[in-house]
């Protein structure tokens, strides 16, 4: 197994007087790989977090795939191709940021820092208009959900009321889940603004940006997937 | 002598004063204390339910209390023994307390993520607490749905919310213990030389972050349903409830080895030094503990044989069923030939060792019974299933984590517990263990159910021999709580070793510096060298 | 003056632009594709699209191209791997009921 910590380096010493070295670690190397190996472990347990409902989407998909087609279809396709290609630019500049880090470029370090941020609003806020026009549409489960205006719009299409707001349901369940992990996402890159501002990240140290652009990138990632799953059932067109 | 005030060396108890020392602490030493502190009390919470669920199960007419109030004492005392005692009680204490210090670090790799993991447990606790005051909940531990959706009248969300809260506790926990034990053994210490107590717990921490994640978004949905009527899980509205059980029993089976595993891996750790003799096969036990946790998470709808899978997926989950029994068999063969010719000390962790052995095998071998579909189909439901489920999680976990405090609490307190107390509390334990539950067998046999607050007279006498031994097992359980508290003040002062145990943990000060060794240790020698270790001089007995 | 640590590669910017057009295209694609017929496989390709999408940030954005750690490797597939547990095995059960 990796004995990267059996080899005491020559490096160890002059690193002891580094501030950001915590006590428990022995040089930062360890302290960096212990930082990343964590990020890493806790996104795999966000892909099993997002999975369960995956399976829940998937055994309701198949069981009533009608539904899912044309709730799929009642969803704005353009403002979430957009929203698609917000994040992906997100990502972007998050990897960009980590690389100013790198080379300890502070200015645009803090500049893409802010980007991200705005992406990551823009991209919230595409969401609530799309969640408000569901709203309008009367298609957000509850006690005012009505699809007679689906039912109406493709009559050769038999639709169960009950099944088309399951579809609805994980609609706002998985969309709203991962707009929550993309608040919290805002809230790690503000937090790394101040600290870029603040000056703390040198070529040397700049894990937090790392491994705050790990969970970013994740969380463009279920993006991806959402998007086809809700937005692409079923486009084709209907004969 | 050894109990006059000598002034102590400075150590983890004595380097800082005061609560805001404790609450804020980031010694992971400190932080298993507190959580000592809290599952013992829930313990001792969810024991009361137990017992109020015994009283009234002495008589066959439901008297005690009503139909709706015992639906949520056994609700209740599930949900809290689980979720709130067995998940975290040895890994949160043991574990913490121990695992740094096993690979010769200075703490776990994120301190800090550690006491917001008892932060975490708090809050749920909290939650659970709040639920519990306000009414109580009466979906049975498992919540299942609809009942739990569309129709239960009690506190469904915040028993859920605080079990979802729970979870967050659990998943630090295993990320740190697998970031810590990858990134921070001492030199030397290849993953060869682990004590196996590490290896359960690395084998553990791979559930805890691959399954508790399932239960969270699972409960996630039980509130928004509950609360936003969403129909997810309601059959008139097109949802499954077998979903929720798919999902509910993905996290919730291999939540069970999460309370077998650290257990195994204490016995592991006491068998050899009270045997004085390297363990037998620990290639073997390594690995099996790596192969319950994988293959534990393939059986789940074993819990579900009867409940309207298809007949196809429950001959598959049946055979993955048996198959999941082999590497805890090997185990169980492997500690035994460790004693084999080995030098037996019956000191209290080797009585608690040798009746975790016992009745945990017993435990297994019953949920291969109920693994079979024919039988299954008979004892789902009954008292059968309790009983197997009390033997591996009872005189299993519990002895483990009985026997663990008893072996470490030198360490971790720098004082010996007085030796025949500790055996008579283990003798209690189980004999009070075994009345309490081996009639439950033959009762689920004969065909009682489970969670009835009634039931048919010519079963009376073998519920009033299991109360009988539930009041046994009490006193089995608070004795430990009296004379270990005892014990800090008048008990006799522990050296760093005295059990002659092997494990860079009893190579440091009792109880241990803040930062565990004065000098990172180098090691180079194996796991279990019992055969390079003299055992202790003076056996602590005190008579 | 310390050195950058040892471990760290940094990526030159214009590969990160490539990937970045890469998802781009791809996303317009996987939406064109979504109207076009193609019978069951119009599901396939938008999941291998959006597989191959996650694939270029992991290896990419993630720099998991670029890292000598093997743990990293080993979280990912096995998180994948077991939601492929949960998901196919679950499908063993829903997908014989009606048979028996």
């Amino acid at each position: 197994m990796s004995n990267s910590q059996a080899v005491v380096s020559n490096q160890e010493h002059d690193q002891e007087h580094i501030p950001e070295l915590q006590h428990h670690f022995t040089n930062m190397n360890q302290q960096r790989n212990a930082a990343s190996l964590g990020m890493w472990v806790f996104l795999g347990t966000e892909i099993m977090f997002f999975g369960g409902m995956f399976l829940a989407y998937l055994i309701y998909r198949i069981w009533y795939f009608n539904e899912f087609a044309i709730g799929s279809r009642s969803l704005d396709i353009w403002l979430g191709t957009i929203n698609t290609a917000v994040l992906i630019c997100s990502s972007l500049t998050v990897a960009l940021s980590v690389r100013a880090a790198q080379r300890g470029k502070r200015k645009t370090l803090i500049g893409l820092i802010i980007t991200t941020i705005i992406f990551g609003l823009g991209f919230l806020f595409i969401k609530g208009i799309e969640w408000y026009q569901k709203f309008k549409e009367h298609h957000v489960p509850g006690a005012s959900f009505d699809i007679s205006d689906l039912i109406h719009k493709y009559p050769n299409v038999p639709l169960d009321p009950h099944h088309a707001q399951l579809y609805f349901s994980l609609y706002f369940a998985l969309t709203g889940l991962h707009a929550l992990h993309m608040i919290v996402g805002v809230g790690i890159f503000t937090v790394l603004l101040i600290m870029a501002w603040k000056g703390r990240f040198t070529p040397e140290y700049h894990t937090p940006i790392e491994i705050g652009g790990l969970y970013w990138h994740f969380v463009d990632i279920v993006w991806i997937y959402l998007f086809p799953l809700l937005y692409l059932i079923d486009r084709k067109p209907i004969k | 002598m050894a109990t006059a005030a000598v002034t102590p060396k400075p150590n983890y108890l004595n380097s800082e004063h005061g609560i805001r020392s404790w609450l804020l602490t980031t010694d992971h030493k400190r932080i298993a204390l507190l959580y000592l502190a809290s599952v013992t009390a829930f313990f001792f919470i969810g024991g009361f339910f137990a017992l109020l669920i015994r009283l009234e199960l002495l008589t066959p007419a439901g008297d005690l209390v009503q139909a709706d109030t015992y639906n949520k004492l056994f609700s209740m005392h599930g949900q809290i023994m689980v979720f709130f005692f067995l998940i975290p009680s040895i890994p949160a204490v043991l574990g913490n307390f121990l695992i740094p210090m096993m690979i010769g670090a200075k703490d776990l790799a994120f301190p800090k993520l550690n006491l917001l993991s008892w932060y975490i447990y708090m809050l749920g606790g909290a939650f659970y607490v709040y639920g519990m005051v306000n009414g109580g909940v009466d979906t049975g531990w498992t919540f299942y749905t609809p009942f739990s959706t569309a129709f239960s009248h009690t506190n469904v969300v915040a028993a859920a919310l605080a079990v979802f809260i729970v979870g967050f506790s659990s998943i630090l926990t295993g990320l740190n213990f697998v970031v810590t034990i990858h990134r921070m053994r001492a030199p030397g210490l290849t993953w060869g030389r682990l004590p196996l107590f590490v290896w359960s717990h690395y084998a553990t921490s791979i559930i805890f972050l691959l399954g508790t994640p399932i239960i969270a978004i699972t409960l996630l949905l039980v509130v928004l349903e509950r609360t936003l009527n969403l129909g997810i899980f309601d059959p008139t509205r097109g949802g499954d409830p077998l979903l929720f059980q798919h999902l509910f029993w993905f996290y919730s089976h291999p939540a069970v080895y999460i309370m077998i595993l650290p257990s195994m891996g204490v016995v592991s750790e006491i068998v050899p030094c009270f045997s004085r003799k390297r363990i037998f096969g620990y290639e073997f036990v390594a690995m099996a503990s790596i192969g319950i946790a994988v293959i534990g998470f393939l059986v789940w709808a074993h819990h579900m044989l009867v409940a309207g899978i298809s007949l196809y997926a429950a001959l598959i989950f049946s055979i993955l069923s048996f198959l999941v029994a082999v590497p805890s068999a090997i185990k169980v063969f492997n500690w035994t030939a460790t004693m084999y010719k080995g030098s037996i000390s019956l000191d209290t962790p080797m009585l608690y060792a040798f009746g975790f052995i016992g009745l945990f095998t017993m435990g297994g071998l019953t949920g291969l019974f109920l693994a079979c579909l024919g039988v299954d189909v008979h004892v789902h439901d009954t008292y059968f299933v309790i009983a197997h489920f009390h033997y591996v999680m009872v005189g299993g976990a519990v002895l483990g984590f009985l026997g663990g405090m008893h072996y470490w609490w030198p360490k971790i307190s720098g004082r010996m517990y007085p030796e025949m107390w500790g055996k008579l509390a283990a003798v209690t334990v189980f004999l009070g263990f075994n009345l309490t539950f081996f009639p439950q067998f033959i009762l689920g046999y004969l065909g009682m159910p489970r969670r009835y607050w009634e039931y048919p007279p010519e079963f009376q006498v073998l519920n009033v021999l299991s109360t009988a031994g539930a009041s046994i097992l009490a006193v089995g359980y608070l004795l430990p709580m009296i004379y270990m508290a005892w014990s800090l003040r008048y008990g006799k002062i522990a050296g760093d070793n005295p059990w002659g145990a092997a494990g860079l943990e009893w190579k440091t000060q009792s109880p241990p510096p803040t930062f565990n060794f004065e000098e990172t240790p180098v090691v180079t020698w194996e796991a279990y060298n019992y055969d390079e270790i003299p055992a202790p001089e003076e056996v602590p007995v005190e008579q | 003056m310390s050195a950058h640590p040892s471990s760290e590669h940094i990526i030159p910017s214009k590969l990160y632009y490539i990937i970045w057009a890469t998802l781009m295209c791809l996303t317009v694609i996987t939406a064109v594709v979504a109207f076009v017929d193609l019978g069951p496989f119009n599901t396939v390709v938008a999941l291998l699209i959006a597989t191959f999408k996650a694939t270029l940030v992991v290896l990419f954005f993630m720099h998991v191209k670029y890292t000598s750690e093997k743990m990293t490797k080993a979280v990912i597939l096995s998180a994948i791997f077991w939601l492929m547990l949960l998901l196919i095995i679950s499908l063993a059960d829903y997908s014989t009921r009606m048979l028996g």
